[in-house]
């Protein structure tokens, strides 16, 4: 649906995007994750053709947004991260001379405000003018708008920051519904609300794709667990000199708790973590000492995030070769 | 197009500006056929619009300050970046609706001469005529004025930018008789409108290799006229100023004279700031 080919942007020394590709299929929700300043606004922008690449082109169904943008503009829907709107103006006829700056007309035209009205629930303030209505509100009709037309694909950049709880639980809804019916490319710099919302999360930083998988997944091949947690009745030394001859065990630390019981965060870089605590509780079992708790540790996508975004040079070697491009 | 026009009309007319620029020019226009036509019984009504045309200098920036930069303040421009319509499209839609804005009061105008003969001898075609230059002057300068407002983000910027302009254009003829017409006084002086030129095109484009290829091969091709010819840089910067002097074409037209030449010349003006006014949207786009 969406091709993103080798995009580069700088501004003057500074590279916001660098060498960014990816796919975008229709019928799935996407989120656009990243840090602030990972080059998600610059993307977006260069995606709907409001920004001009430095390098690398962006295909909208085989439409070249800058050589051919009037077919491929119709293909979308775009909410920048300002809503646009001019506050002069009521949403009822901002959404008019939306719709007819995308070339509906007549009946058409008519119908489809009603219908975007009704599935961004703006029917009361539909009169009012926009510079009176709360933040949620304006966020909806800037929704309403990039819905006129009947894009396919629905591009949302940060639709959810500046609102308060409710306001964002309600965005995430109309997200989650339009998804039914549209391709949507939302960007957040919050992870939790893409992992509910999306089925697919590209991730972001510097100006390069880190990842692009579905939330399931991309947990289960970037974090996969490396970390159990044991309790034992043994002591510091004993428990060490049991888990040292384990030569899959990189370290370990042990911690003294209350009641004279030992914790222990065993780490390890083998794959098959299983094969390393069946190795541990065999040790424990022939030496008479009891494990009272083995758990595996999974770090979570928030501190992969973290990771990912924090060191570049690091993770750009580590994370490139494993992400294949989709 | 049509769209961005239906919008720009609904604005200026929901809020004062159209208003304000009709009352204004009604109101000078007026003053200047009571002054002229009625206390002075002059029956030549084009006076009244020569006389009328410095009101100019305030009105056309007041309307135009704002179609571009508001915007881009607002950050709506990115809207209509995003929209399946040209920055072509986006331009002369806007320039459509001020040009609207501005046949209104123009179009009661209109009526004076034809109100007037009724009581004395008026001879129409000049003062159709020079109705007509009028418009176009009118025209041209909004032109130029949404060429100033697409080149910042600051109404007040560019209202103040625009009366400058506007207000040097007015002037420029009767200055051109106080600045020097000698052959080293032009070329001095048009060696330091290269150079304002040339970082002026440095400060918009953001590339220096235009800027300063755009200098040197004005001043070789000044040198080269200066070594061949001196003579004919004598007078060349007062030429200039009244050449480029859109107020000194509309008084052809006011001395009864329907001066084809002014014509193309306001036309060519249109399109050339409004061809400004594209490509300084598109620059937008580029950086």
């Amino acid at each position: 649906m969406i091709s993103v080919e080798h995009l580069t942007k700088c501004y003057g020394d500074f590279t916001a995007v660098d060498d960014l590709s990816f796919e975008i299929d229709e019928g799935h929700v996407y989120g656009f994750l990243g840090p602030n300043g990972a080059g998600k606004s610059t993307t977006m922008n260069i995606m709907t053709g409001c920004l001009s690449a430095t390098s690398g082109r962006v295909l909208i169904d085989g439409h070249d947004i800058f050589e051919e943008p009037r077919p491929a503009k119709k293909l979308i829907g775009y909410l920048p991260e300002q809503p646009p709107l001019y506050m002069g103006e009521s949403p009822m006829e901002y959404l008019q001379f939306v719709g007819q700056a995308k070339g509906i007309t007549g009946k058409e035209l008519s119908e489809q405000i009603e219908q975007v009205i009704e599935q961004t629930k703006i029917y009361e303030v539909r009169n009012q003018r926009i510079a009176t209505l709360s933040k949620g509100f304006r966020q909806r009709v800037g929704i309403a708008q990039a819905l006129l037309g009947k894009p396919r694909v629905i591009i949302l950049d940060e639709p959810t920051v500046g609102l308060d709880p409710i306001q964002i639980i309600e965005i995430r809804e109309l997200i989650k519904e339009l998804g039914r019916s549209h391709t949507v490319i939302f960007s957040s710099h919050i992870l939790s609300e893409v992992q509910t919302i999306c089925d697919e999360i590209i991730m972001i930083a510097h100006g390069r794709l880190m990842a692009l998988d579905e939330p399931g997944k991309l947990e289960k091949r970037l974090l996969s667990p490396s970390e159990i947690s044991l309790v034992t009745d043994a002591g510091a030394e004993q428990a060490q000199s049991l888990l040292t001859p384990i030569k899959e065990i990189t370290s370990v630390n042990t911690e003294l708790m209350d009641g004279g019981y030992l914790r222990a965060e065993v780490k390890t870089d083998n794959g098959d973590i299983y094969s390393v605590s069946r190795k541990i509780f065999n040790a424990f079992k022939d030496s008479g000492k009891a494990l009272l708790e083995m758990s595996l540790k999974k770090a979570s996508l928030e501190e992969l995030f973290i990771e990912l975004s924090g060191n570049p040079a690091e993770s750009e070697t580590a994370e490139e070769k494993e992400v294949p491009e989709k | 197009m049509i769209a961005v026009l239906k919008h720009e009309l609904r604005i200026y007319f929901r809020s004062l500006a159209a208003y304000v620029f009709g009352a204004f020019l009604l109101a000078f226009v007026g003053l200047g056929s009571m002054l002229y036509n009625l206390q002075a019984a002059v029956s030549n009504f084009e006076y009244v619009l020569s006389f009328g045309c410095l009101i100019f200098v305030v009105i056309v920036p007041i309307l135009t300050m704002r179609v571009i930069a508001e915007e881009r303040k607002l950050k709506t421009d990115q809207l209509l970046y995003s929209l399946p319509i040209s920055t072509t499209e986006v331009i002369l839609g806007k320039y459509l609706a001020l040009l609207a804005v501005y046949l209104l009061p123009l179009c009661i105008i209109s009526l004076y001469p034809l109100y007037f003969s009724q009581f004395g001898d008026i001879y129409l075609p000049t003062s159709y005529g020079s109705i007509f230059a009028f418009f176009l002057l009118g025209a041209s300068l909004i032109a130029v004025g949404v060429f100033i407002s697409s080149l910042t983000d600051n109404q007040g910027f560019a209202a103040g930018i625009g009366i400058a302009v506007i207000l040097f254009n007015y002037y420029s003829v009767s200055l051109s008789e106080y600045v020097s017409s000698s052959a080293l006084g032009s070329l001095v002086a048009i060696c330091v409108l290269v150079f304002a030129l040339a970082l002026i095109i440095r400060y918009v484009t953001k590339n220096d290799t235009l800027a300063y290829s755009f200098c040197i091969i004005l001043l070789a091709a000044l040198a080269i006229l200066c070594w061949v010819d001196t003579e004919a840089l004598e007078g060349l910067l007062p030429d200039i100023m009244t050449a480029l002097s859109l107020f000194e074409r509309f008084y052809v037209f006011v001395n009864g004279i329907f001066d084809m030449t002014g014509v193309v010349y306001y036309i060519s003006v249109i399109v050339f700031f409004l061809f400004l006014s594209v490509q300084s949207l598109e620059k937008r786009r580029y950086n």
